[in-house]
């Protein structure tokens, strides 16, 4: 049982390894702007440049939008097909894994070619267009995370009951999805938005395809055009993500934990 | 559960649920059969194969082939090495605190994909990246010029993938793992099996429906990523996103239809990934009650 033990942490260890030393030499490189000495430079002159602020600005304004949109799409169809559609499921199981099947590279290929300015649906015929497309393409891309999020909330909570006795006390559909579900699923409601937000912060194939100024096509031109700031960018990337994925196990602490009727 | 309110709510219930099937319409479903219908359609608006018969190219078939072989390797090396991890960690008798701490930091390196993350590498394992430098002051040996390494390559790429393939391979494998129930291990023993003996007929069986299952799942998330092969390598690769991605911005292969039908191929084979998994995870699933 002894070597058992040596191998786990060899294992570890090596493990370990390939995933630190990518993270400690982005950082060292990132520190090595100025000559013989190791300083912020590189992360003061990403902060001081105004298409970071501009792109990083927009890409959150995206990503919240995506967020609410989300939201508004996923839970309703959730609740009522649990409670009322169970023969829907398969559809929504089918619906959801497609985002992860077909490449995104792909589906935007085809948003352009469906939705150009010549279309039914002009889209990409004016910024405004453009920038609902785009939501909607990262609505597209996080519905698997932001559904199983959800369905994995409801799982917990018992909405057979709970609808039951808000009728009974005469709530109407509205205040029961606005006042008994979504307050007892929004621990799972807010981790799935925090995923949506780590994939859509540093997007690049869609918005780039898109010609919007987000901030995946920023990172790209620094990368062809600085030495040192996509280092910064990087740390400063992983550490977004790393607060997103923070906030989703804080709020685990947070969910509910009544005992659900098993389905 | 409530069968009398049913039919009195149905109007609610469909409205709720449309804006959902609405989505699923307009960017599912309708972007994948306009590029089908493309795939088949010449440039005067009649059935053809053409299209299809036109990825047959040397160049083409090439992009495909370094998307698979990157895809697979990258699948194949991140689901034994994530699962060789999960194992140390879960079975291995490692402190418990440090489980949680390798999940959670899994949920982030998964999510640290496309542009940040070729920066990384690049800082790495670049010319003038850190661990290229320490090895060559250390050893005395130049990967690049001594050991023919490149980033920009098969082998620097499918290295870079491993970054989010092997968390992925994690965090997918951990509930399997976790469904290995103790008694089990008890009960070999007792029966006199040694530790090689219970993996090889007990613990392997087992967990070979969800490991098969996630490989596919790796495989297609990996052929589909560009985000970090753009970044990484530009235009050096070609790799069949690129290939894509050029044709998207700036018809590269001057045919609108070529086009399309390189985007149903990919559909293809990743469809044909998770169908694979699909299969597969309903067996697992079977296992794991």
């Amino acid at each position: 049982m002894k070597s058992q033990k040596f191998w786990a942490w060899l294992v570890f260890a090596l493990g370990a390894a390939y995933f630190i030393i990518p993270l400690a030499a982005t950082f060292e490189f990132s520190l090595r702007m100025r000559r013989g000495e190791y300083s912020f430079d590189a992360y003061a002159s990403v902060f001081s440049d105004p298409q970071f602020a501009a792109s990083f600005t927009y890409s959150v304004i995206v990503g919240l939008f995506t967020i609410v949109v989300g939201i508004l799409v996923v839970v309703p169809a959730v609740y009522f097909v649990r409670l009322r559609m169970p023969w829907l499921r398969p559809f929504m199981e089918f619906v959801t894994l497609l985002p992860l099947v077909i490449p995104a590279l792909v589906l935007v290929y085809g948003y352009i070619r469906l939705y150009g300015s010549s279309s039914l649906i002009p889209f990409t015929g004016s910024v405004f267009g453009t920038n609902i497309l785009l939501t909607c393409a990262y609505v597209t891309l996080a519905m698997p995370y932001m559904y199983r999020a959800v369905d994995n909330g409801m799982r917990t909570i018992d909405i057979g009951t709970l609808t039951e006795a808000a009728q009974i006390m005469g709530a109407n559909q509205l205040q029961i999805i606005g006042k008994i579900i979504l307050p007892n699923i929004l621990v799972a409601i807010l981790s799935g938005a925090f995923l949506t937000f780590a994939i859509v912060i540093g997007e690049f194939t869609i918005a780039s395809l898109l010609n919007r100024p987000a901030f995946g096509p920023y990172l790209v031109g620094i990368g062809t055009n600085r030495a040192y700031e996509p280092a910064a960018l990087a740390i400063i990337s992983f550490i977004i993500t790393w607060g997103a994925m923070g906030m989703i196990n804080v709020l685990g602490r947070f969910a509910p934990r009544t005992s659900a009727r098993t389905d | 559960m409530s069968a009398s309110n049913t039919k009195r709510r149905i109007p609610w219930d469909s409205l709720a649920v449309f804006p959902f099937v609405l989505f699923a319409v307009m960017f599912l479903f309708l972007p994948t059969l306009s590029l089908l219908s493309a795939a088949f359609t010449d440039r005067a608006g009649n059935f053809t194969f053409e299209n299809i018969a036109g990825l047959f190219t040397d160049q083409i078939l090439a992009a495909y082939w370094i998307s698979i072989r990157v895809s697979g390797a990258s699948a194949l090396l991140g689901a034994l090495c994530g699962l060789a991890i999960t194992l140390a960690i879960i079975r291995g008798k490692l402190p418990a605190a440090l489980r949680s701490a390798v999940m959670t930091f899994s949920g982030v390196a998964s999510n640290f994909a496309g542009v940040p993350l070729a920066f990384a590498f690049i800082a790495t394992l670049g010319r003038l990246g850190l661990a290229t430098i320490v090895i060559r002051t250390l050893f005395g040996f130049d990967i690049y010029r001594q050991g023919g390494f490149n980033l920009f390559s098969f082998w620097g790429l499918t290295l870079t993938y491993l970054y989010f393939q092997i968390p992925l391979m994690m965090l997918t494998i951990a509930p399997a793992i976790d469904g290995l129930k103790k008694e089990w291990n008890e009960a070999a023993q007792t029966l006199g099996a040694s530790t090689w003996q219970f993996w090889r007929y007990i613990g392997f069986p087992i967990l070979w429906p969800s490991v098969l299952g996630t490989l596919s799942l790796l495989f297609a998330n990996a052929f589909g990523a560009i985000a970090t092969a753009w970044a990484l390598t530009g235009s050096n690769l070609n790799i069949v996103t690129v290939l894509l991605y050029n044709q998207i911005r700036g018809d590269a292969l001057q045919n609108p239809g070529l086009g399309a039908a390189l985007a149903v191929g990919m559909i293809l084979i990743t469809s044909l990934a998770n169908v694979i998994y699909l299969v597969v995870a309903a067996r697992a699933e079977r296992w794991m009650k």
